[in-house]
């Protein structure tokens, strides 16, 4: 037994446990713990990518029919992912050092830093369901404690609220489907389902909605659509916590687990299109929203969303391999976006309104460069990583349906659009506010990092590469027409950005829909608001009339009435009771003597 | 004991019962008390019960009372003034009462085994009941007799402090 | 000669006699006395029924026992019960129960 896969996952939660434990106080010290486990975490990763595929486990709770396993599956994904969680998350938890180092919490929020990446590293390495739904719902809790860093802005509160039990809805169907998975085998073990789940014979009814619970959870935690609000909002946390949520971690989850678990939607044809038609969904209507933002960060969380669902639709499209790559890509540059981006509002003190920049170019030039490098990634620019795990998705869209590649044409587009557009105001022509007159670059902690993202998002997605991280991906060859129409698309994109953008002080499109978010957000508040109302007021009546006034008062006025009665008796006359009291033992004498 | 002596008992102790109820001066009611009990401790004997008379007639009409007519001295009582009578009270008593007399007269009759003559017993054994009761009190009853003793320690005190002139 | 069921009905009498005092009258030492009425009857009837319950040729002597008990707990229940009334007295300055009627709500 390789105990290295162990090493990587509880290193991050001793450092937790440290942290909390005995260097609370000791701020600097806290982060140096927390660093230093993802860095060990980093290291056995690179070991475990070396060796062979593995699938080790023991019985944790054991109910007879029912094993509760712990254990880790190492193989092509579960590696990929390790050096992915791992590598990005400490280049994050480097830069938050610098990031948070003016932060009172620091010592809470990297012991949050610590416990997260525990969570997530026991997704990736999950070898079953159970395990994979304890580590799931770790997540939950620790981005709720990210997120709500700066508990006391309640905006930040309301953001760890929502993504909690937004999350908690797709929870609930993961759980659903994981026990609907469990009665049909047997198993939750990953290993055994695979070669067993289509040989079950179910019917094609049950198998999809097994599937499509399964995918309710991916819903939740990748943020798709209906339950997509929580992650926008959670840009409320700092913007480390962004990256590590939005590029390599928490979104990421749903879409490995469903690139695990593919052979549940194999076989059903409706499963995987509901599956690609809620990724494409997903995928325009974030790219539409993020053309209308004008948050930095908010950009960035609508073209995550949007990222996503080309990776879910992928999934739909029956090529997971394809969703990994670009998982895989979009890790890197979307988390150097990120970090240049943090490193912009950080250093003009917490500005996170793009039309408030401007002019970086000569005082950032590091943050400029990296960010864009990861701008031309993340549009599709020929030879960095962006382009190729797209095209492979765009390729794959054309080969099965060509409905769907049209519309992941038109989001590769506005994805084009919107980055130069977020590029062309945030960093091009003057200043436009006193913030960004005097700003200067991050110190060496925060800029180092965003260099060390800035080559992956360069090569990470050249087929040789490619090769080394995926060497399960099957050699379908560049397609030609597609890559060609990639960069046309490209080209338009980051073409009509630019000129529409180019010096403009105020944004010269308003479309209201897009900036609103389509009214999404306003819809689930009247609707829970609705749905709350009516049920306070069914809880209101039941407690008002049936509880109190039936049960509480009814009770107690019983009682009150009896006792009212009764103490006329009370007369105060030592004869009437004697008299009752003979009376009432004359009359027992009776019943109990001659009555029966 | 001969049926008549037997009646003649009775009569005699209702009739003092009777008085100690209807008499308006509680002096004379508590005379009619120790009358009354002077009768039942005839009874006693008369069912072989020796010792229980003896001390019938030394605790009550010794030792009780003498404490009533204590009482009653210390409280000066007088005879009560004849009041109006609470017509409901007193239809409320005598409904009771007649109830009961009517359960008591049902109880007796429907016991047809109280109808024998009591079982003649042995008066030669050598020992009279003092000593048998005597030998149930402190072998059998040994607990409940050194119960009784503490409770009429504690009713004593009890008794002295009730009596003291500022109860604290 | 007398039977059981006389001795019985005697008590009975004795008892009802009793509770009739305790009803009728109002003067708390003459209740209280009737009280003691009520109690001896009960008396009556255990030294009948061990009169009654012969063993080996001897009353049942239990009963006997159980009747000297409860005169003694009655002498205590007669010094305790007037020492309340002396009590009582030094509080309401009567004995008549129908000015002791603070029992009630």
């Amino acid at each position: 037994m390789n105990s290295a896969p162990w090493i990587i996952l509880f290193s991050p939660l001793l450092a937790a446990a440290v942290i909390v434990i005995a260097t609370q106080p000791f701020k600097k010290l806290s982060s140096y713990v927390s660093v230093a486990a993802v860095a060990v975490s980093l290291l056995f990763a690179l070991t475990v990518f070396g060796s062979p595929d593995q699938d080790v486990s023991f019985n944790w709770i054991d109910l007879g029919v029912f094993q509760v396993r712990i254990g880790y599956l190492i193989d092509g994904f579960s590696k990929m992912m390790l050096l992915v969680v791992t590598g990005v998350g400490f280049l994050i938890h480097v830069y938050s050092i610098g990031y948070m180092h003016d932060d009172r919490g620091r010592s809470r929020y990297f012991a949050g830093l610590s416990l997260f990446m525990f969570s997530m590293l026991g997704i990736v390495l999950a070898n079953n369901f159970i395990m994979m739904f304890i580590f799931w719902e770790l997540v939950g809790v620790s981005s709720y404690i990210l997120i709500g860093h700066w508990f006391e802005r309640s905006s930040a509160a309301d953001a760890a609220n929502k993504a909690l039990i937004v999350n908690r809805i797709g929870d609930f169907g993961f759980m659903l489907g994981i026990l609907m998975v469990w009665s049909a085998s047997g198993t939750v073990m990953f290993g055994e389902l695979t070669s067993k789940w289509s040989t079950l014979g179910l019917g094609a009814g049950y198998a999809t909605i097994a599937a499509l619970m399964i995918f309710c959870g991916a819903v939740g935690k990748s943020a798709q659509f209906p339950l997509h609000v929580w992650l926008p909002d959670a840009m409320e946390g700092p913007t480390p916590v962004s990256a590590l949520i939005h590029a390599a971690t928490m979104v990421a989850a749903g879409v490995y687990m469903l690139a695990r678990v593919y052979f549940l939607f194999a076989g059903s044809a409706a499963a995987l299109a509901v599956v690609l038609w809620i990724g494409v969904f997903t995928s325009l209507l974030a790219a539409l929203m993020a053309t209308q933002q004008s948050d930095i960060k908010r950009v960035l969380a609508y073209s995550t969303l949007s990222q996503l669902g080309l990776m879910v639709s992928a999934v739909g499209l029956g090529v997971p391999v394809s969703a990994l790559f670009h998982l895989f890509t979009h890790a890197f540059f979307k988390a150097l976006l990120f970090l240049g981006a943090g490193s912009v509002i950080h250093s003009l003190h917490n500005e996170q309104n793009m039309w408030q920049m401007g002019g970086l170019q000569k005082k950032m030039p590091l943050t400029f460069w990296t960010f864009l490098i990861a701008t031309l990634a993340l549009s599709g620019c020929p030879p960095l990583a962006g382009f190729w795990s797209k095209d492979g998705i765009v390729a794959a869209a054309f080969e099965h349906n060509a409905a769907a590649g049209l519309v992941i044409t038109v989001i590769n587009f506005f994805t084009a659009f919107y980055m130069m557009r977020l590029f062309v105001v945030a960093f091009l022509g003057s200043a436009r506010s006193e913030a960004a007159e005097h700003a200067h670059e991050s110190p060496p902690v925060m800029a180092v990092p965003l260099v060390l993202l800035a080559i992956p998002s360069l090569i990470a997605g050249f087929p040789p590469v490619e090769h080394i991280f995926f060497p399960m991906a099957e050699e379908a060859g560049p397609s030609i027409p597609a890559m060609l129409v990639s960069v046309a698309v490209f080209i338009a994109g980051i073409g009509a950005g630019f000129v529409l953008y180019r010096g403009k002080n105020s944004d010269p499109v308003s479309i209201p829909l897009f900036a609103n978010r389509f009214y999404i957000d306003q819809f689930y508040s009247v609707l829970v608001k609705w749905t709350q109302d009516a049920l306070a007021g069914v809880a209101a009546f039941v407690d008002r009339w049936i509880i109190d006034g039936g049960l509480v008062r009814g009770l107690g006025g019983t009682t009150w009435g009896f006792g009212f009665a009764l103490r006329f008796l009370q007369i105060g006359n030592l004869q009437a009771y004697a008299f009752l009291f003979g009376f009432g033992v004359v009359l027992l004498l009776y019943l109990i003597l001659f009555a029966a | 004991m001969p049926a008549p002596l037997f009646w003649i008992f009775v009569i005699f102790m209702l009739f003092f019962g009777v008085m100690v109820v209807v008499n308006r001066s509680p002096v004379a009611s508590a005379m009619s008390l120790v009358v009354c009990f002077l009768g039942l401790a005839a009874l006693y004997i008369s069912l072989d019960a020796f010792f229980l008379g003896v001390i019938q007639i030394l605790v009550y009409a010794g030792a009780v009372m003498v404490l009533f007519l204590f009482i009653i001295m210390l409280l000066d009582l007088k005879a009560e003034q004849r009041r109006r009578f609470n017509l409901i009270a007193m239809f409320g008593g005598i409904v009771v009462v007649v109830l009961f007399v009517k359960v008591l007269v049902d109880v007796c009759y429907g016991f047809q085994g109280g109808n024998a003559v009591f079982p003649a017993i042995s008066h030669n054994v050598g020992h009279g009941d003092t000593w048998q009761v005597g030998m149930a009190l402190f072998q059998q009853y040994k607990l409940p007799l050194q119960m009784i003793g503490a409770l009429v320690v504690v009713a004593s005190v009890g008794a002295v402090l009730l009596s003291k002139r500022e109860l604290k | 000669m007398a039977t059981l069921n006389d001795y019985l009905l005697a008590s009975g009498l004795l008892f009802t006699v009793g509770f009739a005092g305790v009803l009728l009258r109002r003067n708390i030492i003459i209740i209280f006395m009737a009280l003691e009425l009520m109690l001896n009857a009960a008396n009556l009837s255990l030294v009948g029924f061990s009169r009654f319950h012969t063993q080996a040729g001897l009353p049942d002597y239990n009963a006997q026992v159980l009747v000297f008990f409860i005169i003694t707990v009655a002498a205590a229940e007669v010094a305790v019960g007037l020492a309340v009334i002396v009590a009582l007295f030094r509080a309401k300055q009567t004995t008549h129960i129908e000015n002791l009627n603070s029992l009630k709500f």
